[in-house]
């Protein structure tokens, strides 16, 4: 099965797809035996793609139970389950919140993920689908970020609600709310600074700016965190982190673009059940694709 | 989560001692441990791999079997082999000694490139160099707006070209840095994704443009599994010649760093620390590996304490707690440096085991706390911190009603604070004179007491 969008995340996930496939047709060039060896460089395969140790070894153990179970015949027909699997792992049953209308989103994350960038995508989608969309430009410290962002606005022909670098976010968050309730947009973005999930002062500077947001909001609002797709165990660390301050209703899992394998994904999902609902696979506006469980595993694991 | 690696060692080499053999499923049972914390820190399986088989080998030997205490033992043979890994001693940037020097900046998209640019150039410049920065991501939008306006803060200037051609901005930038007496020059490129053949190419082009003197590419720490391709494909492409960890302050242990070394054998350089534009340190390979091992990082903790506390403020404290004569408002200074260092949880982090420890993570500090504790000694009259046995029933409903707290929180505080003032007499008395020791200790009644 290929649909057409299909495509392009295959050209993402291409090298990816190269080196777990790689690595899983040298496994499979040993022989169909599901001797020890296999399981362990099945194992190691997993973890080269950063799904990470402690959910590879439950993936692998449950990969074994199935084996043994509905008596697997082989290596193969045990690779052609692990699709079925990491689907499994990374599906959820929230809906889409990029879809409801109207509804206020906060886009945060990490620094260097590419939350600007995905803000101007997002509204270059919503724009291009014939929402009204509203920006905020909440990320006053970076350096640029405002200027950034106006470049985006600028492309996607939408407003963006801004202040000087070094402004409270807070009050440019308000800003734009107070402008959105006016203008009453179907979607309205707002950016924000890039921060360490470590930084206990600024998670508090942005956790203000989600009561202020929520306070003023008269659109429902929801938080979306950017990930990156080379990140590795430290995701964990910082999903957590923004769930537990944010409550965070969504991830974007941007740069798939690259050899990453974005396995991360499947330890946040499987953790904090929070749905991946966009995958960034290039650097053009229309490089930010729905993400589909199944299409992702079986990209993942080279069987698509 | 996982227990720290020291501890997990322990454990299985617990029924050890005595029996002064280890058998080959001890050791395996280790291999084991040490293989999940450096996968659980994000180093590459497969150096990991060669790293764990290195290891086992000398884990089998004389040093660790002849060892009362074989966990600590191997875990000192892990360390060592893993700083000696990352790189033994410190390495330097190097220029050539033609003026000016080149400096060219490659990674990956966000790894912090501009970033690092510009703390490399205020480092550069405490150094007594004269830098300039050239802004060559043309690709990113306001990537050049946004290096010139760190330029800026730092007052540093920084070039940006005309047009849209990389390798003629950085031609342009030399000449203008040898034009305006500026002898180190600084290139940011544009990040790029390492499967883009036409940006690599790029680079390659910028580089056989300029001759830099040293190429280092900066990789986030935060990286997993995939730094090894990276860095594979930029070495391969433009051969660079050391590295810079960026975001090493938050909490991830950067195993990437010594995927990267172990790979490409290039050396890493500098590490960022910060968001502020001084956070650039040197990078310290035997850190590094405690911190990759989950060890915690005593050495940083204890320069962090420096940097932050005030020296005078310091001294004078140490002084008071000699006499016993601490006051409400030490406890106020020790409140603020506590949460200058960034608060209890930061630097429980930093504590050897503590980051890892179930009890700790569990116990959801609150840091909170601090600003309450302050926000009652804030409401106390100037008198009243001095003397804290004046203040009355009626004094405690003011200060509950200044602080926003209750009568019995404010009643908690200053009986805590009084038996902690008992405490410190009792040590003085016993102790005499060992003043010292006090210094890094935390506050008393540090432990949230509402």
């Amino acid at each position: 099965m290929t649909t057409p969008w299909y495509k392009r995340i295959s050209e993402g996930l291409t090298k990816s797809r190269e080196r777990l496939e790689g690595q899983i047709n040298v496994i499979l060039d040993r022989g169909p035996d599901l001797d020890e060896e296999f399981w362990e460089d099945l194992e190691d395969a997993l973890i080269g793609a950063d799904i990470g140790v402690t959910a590879v070894s439950e993936i692998v153990e449950r990969l074994r139970d199935s084996a043994a179970r509905k008596a697997l015949p082989d290596a193969g027909a045990v690779i052609d389950h692990l699709a079925e699997e990491l689907a499994r792992e990374v599906t959820t049953e929230a809906p889409d919140i990029l879809d409801e209308t109207p509804v206020t989103v906060l886009v945060v994350g990490v620094n260097g993920t590419g939350k600007t960038t995905t803000v101007g995508k997002l509204a270059t989608e919503a724009a291009r689908a014939g929402k009204r969309v509203l920006l905020g430009s909440g990320d006053t410290f970076r350096a640029a970020a405002v200027e950034q962002l106006d470049i985006w606005a600028e492309r996607a022909g939408v407003p963006v609600i801004r202040r000087e670098r070094g402004a409270d976010p807070a009050a440019v968050a308000f800003d734009t709310v107070a402008a959105a309730n006016e203008q009453r947009p179907d979607l309205t973005l707002i950016d924000t600074a890039g921060r360490l999930h470590t930084s206990p002062d600024l998670m508090r500077e942005l956790q203000k700016v989600q009561r202020v947001v929520a306070r003023e909001s008269r659109a429902p609002v929801k938080v979306v965190l950017v990930m990156d797709a080379t990140t590795g165990q430290n995701g964990l660390a910082q999903a957590r982190e923004f769930d537990a301050a944010l409550d965070v209703d969504a991830i974007v899992l941007t740069k798939l673009d690259g050899t990453a394998k974005g396995g991360i994904a499947v330890a946040v999902a499987r953790e904090l059940g929070v749905p991946i609902v966009r995958i960034g696979v290039g650097e053009s506006a229309d490089d930010l694709k729905p993400f589909i469980p199944e299409e992702f595993a079986r990209a993942l694991v080279g069987r698509g | 989560m996982f227990q720290n690696l020291t501890d997990r060692l322990q454990s299985i080499f617990a029924d050890l001692t005595g029996k002064g053999r280890l058998s080959e499923a001890d050791v395996d049972a280790a291999m084991r441990e040490i293989r999940m914390a450096l996968l659980e820190a994000d180093v590459n399986f497969k150096v990991v791999k060669s790293f764990v088989a290195s290891v086992r080998e000398r884990a089998i030997g004389a040093e660790v079997t002849s060892s009362l205490t074989p966990g600590q033992a191997v875990v000192r043979i892990v360390l060592e082999e893993l700083t000696t890994l990352l790189g033994a001693g410190e390495a330097r940037l190097t220029f050539t000694g033609r003026i000016p020097g080149i400096v060219m900046l490659v990674g990956l998209q966000g790894s912090g490139k501009t970033t690092a640019a510009a703390k490399l150039a205020n480092l550069l410049r405490k150094q007594g160099k004269r830098p300039l920065l050239v802004a060559c991501d043309v690709y990113r939008p306001a990537a050049i707006d946004q290096l010139e306006a760190l330029g800026k803060e730092l007052d540093i200037p920084v070039y940006r070209g005309e047009g849209a051609d990389p390798v003629a901005i950085a031609k342009a930038g030399v000449k203008s840095a040898i034009d305006t007496m500026r002898d180190t020059v600084i290139i940011d490129t544009a990040g790029r994704l390492h499967v883009d053949e036409e940006m690599m190419a790029e680079a390659a082009r910028i580089r056989d443009a300029v001759r830099p003197d040293q190429i280092v590419m900066v990789v986030d720490a935060m990286t997993g599994q995939d730094a090894v391709a990276a860095a594979t494909a930029f070495a391969e492409r433009v051969a660079f010649d050391g590295v810079i960890v960026s975001k090493l302050d938050g909490d991830a242990r950067g195993g990437a760093a010594l995927s990267v070394k172990s790979v490409t054998g290039r050396p890493i350089l500098f590490a960022g620390v910060g968001e502020k534009l001084d956070a650039l340190e040197p990078f310290h390979p035997d850190r590094m590996a405690r911190r990759i091992l989950g060890m915690g990082d005593v050495v940083s903790l204890i320069e962090k304490a420096q940097e932050t506390m005030d020296a005078e403020e310091t001294a004078d404290l140490e002084e008071r707690l000699k006499k016993a004569q601490f006051t409400f408002d030490d406890f106020l200074t020790q409140l603020r440096q506590v949460k200058k260092m960034g608060g209890l949880g930061n630097i429980m982090k930093m504590l050897p085991g503590a980051g890892q420890l179930k009890e700790l993570a569990d116990a959801d500090i609150d840091e909170k706390q601090l600003d309450r504790t302050a926000a009652i000694i804030q409401s106390m009259t100037a008198e009243e911190r001095r003397n804290p046995k004046i203040i009355n029933g009626s004094r405690r409903e003011r200060i509950a009603r200044g602080s926003g707290m209750t009568v019995t929180d404010v009643n908690r505080l200053i009986k805590q604070f009084e038996q902690a003032k008992k405490m410190m007499k009792q040590l003085q008395g016993g102790a005499g004179g060992k003043g010292r020791k006090g210094r890094f200790k935390l506050p008393p009644g540090m432990t949230p007491p509402l």
